[in-house]
């Protein structure tokens, strides 16, 4: 007969060390995190800073540039940013108040691009065309319109597409609201002052804005053209071949 | 909602899992110097008797082999006994027997069939020796198996002695995921030898005293796992189980995954239903490790690779019908851009990959015991990728009988 002991000690240091390794697994996905929003909110600060020099710009009519200020790549590093956010949204709380502020300080960002790129647009007459979209939570049709939204920016450079959450707390996006009579119906599309409610696909959208045909074309202008000056390339190779 | 309990699941179970690889590293490091005193030969000091009892129920093709391998192990043959007991086979298992017929050494009885206990009984009552072990009917012993096993009855408070069990000649992709798995089982037995929980004594190739049987009574039906019922029996009674992790056994292992999943879903149902009969031994203090890690550890890894599994495919299924919203609305996703801004990096992230490391070191542990040296090989790789998939199905199988009480059967 054997007497059997415990080694209680054992069983508690094996509990020290799986605890000491989920402490340091959730320290270290914290550190991450952190990492994450700093990096949104170093590059809202560039942005901010951006728009706040192209305001100074307008404000100074007299000296406004067209060519400099339409120029600007502005909108597209936005629109990175934007996925950027939704990433650390998915990945940490949503109502985590870390997120909530680079989220609504975005909107501000946004809304003021807008306002800016409008002003550039009647002054200069530019071809810049515009989609506000309002999206909401527990909205199954606004995740398929972000994605048509997603897609048509990486296809149409030019086009600027700002985004809003609805039911955001920011007062600049109630006002945006009640300006244009946008109803609590999502998704909702503001373009030329025409509101769109329900899904719209991607060919709604290029029939709604004529000018992303126009970009189209002009689009595939320039690759025959790429692709006349690669079929005549190779002929040139080949000669070089016989000649060696 | 159900992000939240899964989450909470996930992290349960990853708790448990860590806490379980870690217990057995620290096992092994604090009981390293142990392993290398015994693997010192030694010799014996006598040659007690020792009978083995062959039980056979349609095994021909494997029995002559079996039986040829007990005639060659070193051992004096005025001390060794065969039994075989053949448990009313339908098959040509007689007539291979019949070659031994006239073998001094190996006596061969036959009755109705009536299970693997039964036949066990049946060739115990003609046991006369010291010792006496078992030996399935699939499975083959190196001459020098015997003398390791008796060894560890020099001491004599010892009343079993298991082997280490190795996949006879894999070939299969089933076969070679076992090949890591039996691996993994002599690090583990050898581990539970050293906490004093063994809780099966293998039917290929167990050795035990006589005495154990008279004290404690016969083999038991016990749910058709009659080697884990025994165990368990000899654990309550606190006989004493060592393990001698350099007696190998060959053992043939099922080669399909059809016939894997109803071996399998017959250990599973037995562990549960034996549990079940022994629960009194979770978490009793009078029967130390056994109670506290093994057993505990054992039903908290069925119930969480279960849950496990539905969390995984029901993400899955959610990713792809994701997918598919996204090919629908938008077409193809051509392009392809890498951000390190968009890798995840969750705590259970993390925790996984340590996990998943933790039993790597393990099998490199593991195979470095068995074979001497760690070398990397196929085996490894089908193992950590697809034998935790195929697990849980015959888990949940065994658990659902277990619930209805449903018959589980051999074949």
């Amino acid at each position: 007969m054997t007497m059997q002991t415990i080694d209680w000690k054992k069983y508690i240091f094996v509990l020290f060390i799986t605890a000491a390794i989920f402490f340091t697994a959730i320290s270290f996905s914290t550190y991450l995190s952190n990492k994450r929003v700093e990096e949104i909110r170093s590059v809202q600060e560039q942005i901010s800073l951006d728009i706040l020099s192209s305001e100074v710009q307008t404000a100074l009519l007299e000296q406004f540039s067209c060519k400099d200020v339409s120029g600007t790549a502005l909108s597209r590093e936005l629109g990175a940013l934007g996925e950027k956010l939704s990433f650390a949204e998915e990945s940490r709380n949503a109502d985590d108040p870390e997120v909530l502020t680079l989220k609504k300080t975005y909107s501000l960002l946004e809304i003021k691009d807008y306002l800016l790129m409008n002003r550039v647009r009647e002054k200069c007459g530019t071809q810049n065309v515009f989609i506000v979209y309002f999206y909401g939570k527990d909205c199954d049709e606004c995740r398929r319109q972000g994605l048509v939204l997603t897609k048509l920016r990486e296809d149409y450079p030019e086009l600027r597409v700002y985004s809003f959450d609805y039911n955001l707390d920011v007062a600049a996006i109630a006002t945006l609201v009640s300006i244009n009579k946008i109803e609590n119906t999502l998704p909702a599309l503001l373009i030329d002052e025409n509101v769109y409610y329900d899904f719209q696909s991607i060919e709604n959208i290029e029939e709604i804005i004529p000018q992303l045909k126009v970009w189209k074309e002009q689009k595939e202008k320039e690759k025959q053209a790429i692709e006349a000056n690669v079929e005549s390339a190779p002929e040139v190779n080949g000669q070089q071949e016989i000649a060696q | 909602m159900f992000n939240d309990i899964s989450q909470t699941i996930i992290y349960i179970s990853l708790f448990f899992s860590l806490y379980f690889e870690v217990f057995l590293l620290i096992t092994y490091f604090e009981k390293r110097p142990l392993l290398r005193q015994e693997s010192i030969q030694q010799d014996l000091a006598r040659f007690p008797t020792v009978t083995v009892i062959v039980p056979c129920f349609n095994e021909e093709t494997t029995i002559p082999k079996t039986i040829f391998s007990l005639l060659r192990l070193d051992y004096p043959k005025d001390k060794l006994d065969i039994i075989i007991v053949d448990d009313g086979s339908v098959d040509g298992t007689l007539r291979a027997l019949h070659r031994f017929k006239n073998n001094s050494r190996v006596r061969v009885y036959s009755k109705p069939n009536g299970g693997k206990h039964t036949a066990l009984n049946y060739g115990l009552q003609y046991v006369e020796s010291e010792l006496v072990g078992c030996l399935d009917a699939d499975s083959f012993v190196e001459p020098g198996t015997l003398k390791t096993i008796l060894k560890y009855f020099n001491d004599s408070e010892t009343m079993a002695v298991t082997p280490a069990v190795r996949v006879y000649k894999p070939r299969t992709v089933i076969e070679l995921i076992q090949k890591v798995e039996y691996t993994w089982g002599i690090f583990y037995r050898k581990m539970l030898h050293f906490l004093g929980a063994i809780f099966v004594t293998p039917g290929p190739f167990t050795i035990y005293r006589t005495e154990v049987f008279r004290k404690i009574g016969d083999y038991r039906h016990a749910h058709l796992t009659e080697d884990l019922e025994l165990a368990l029996r000899m654990q309550t009674n606190r006989l004493k189980i060592v393990n001698a992790h350099n007696a190998y056994v060959h053992t043939v292992v099922p080669k399909t995954l059809r016939s894997l999943y109803k071996q399998r879903l017959r250990w599973t149902y037995g562990f549960l239903n034996n549990s079940l009969d022994y629960k009194f031994l979770i978490f009793n203090k009078r029967y130390g490790n056994i109670g506290f890690y093994v057993l505990p550890m054992a039903i908290i890894s069925i119930f969480s690779s279960i849950l496990l599994l539905l969390i995984l495919t029901s993400t899955n299924i959610a990713r792809a019908y994701d997918g598919l919203i996204k090919f629908i609305t938008v077409g193809p996703d051509l392009g392809f851009s890498f951000d390190w801004f968009f890798v995840h990096t969750s705590p259970s992230l993390f925790l996984t990959v340590f996990s998943v490391g933790l039993i790597v070191s393990i099998l490199v542990l593991a195979r470095r015991m068995t074979e001497g040296r760690f070398h990397f090989s196929l085996d490894l790789f089908y193992f950590l990728f697809l034998y935790g998939l195929i697990v849980p199905f015959w888990i949940s199988h065994a658990l659902f009988n277990t619930v209805f009480s449903r018959k589980t059967t051999w074949r």
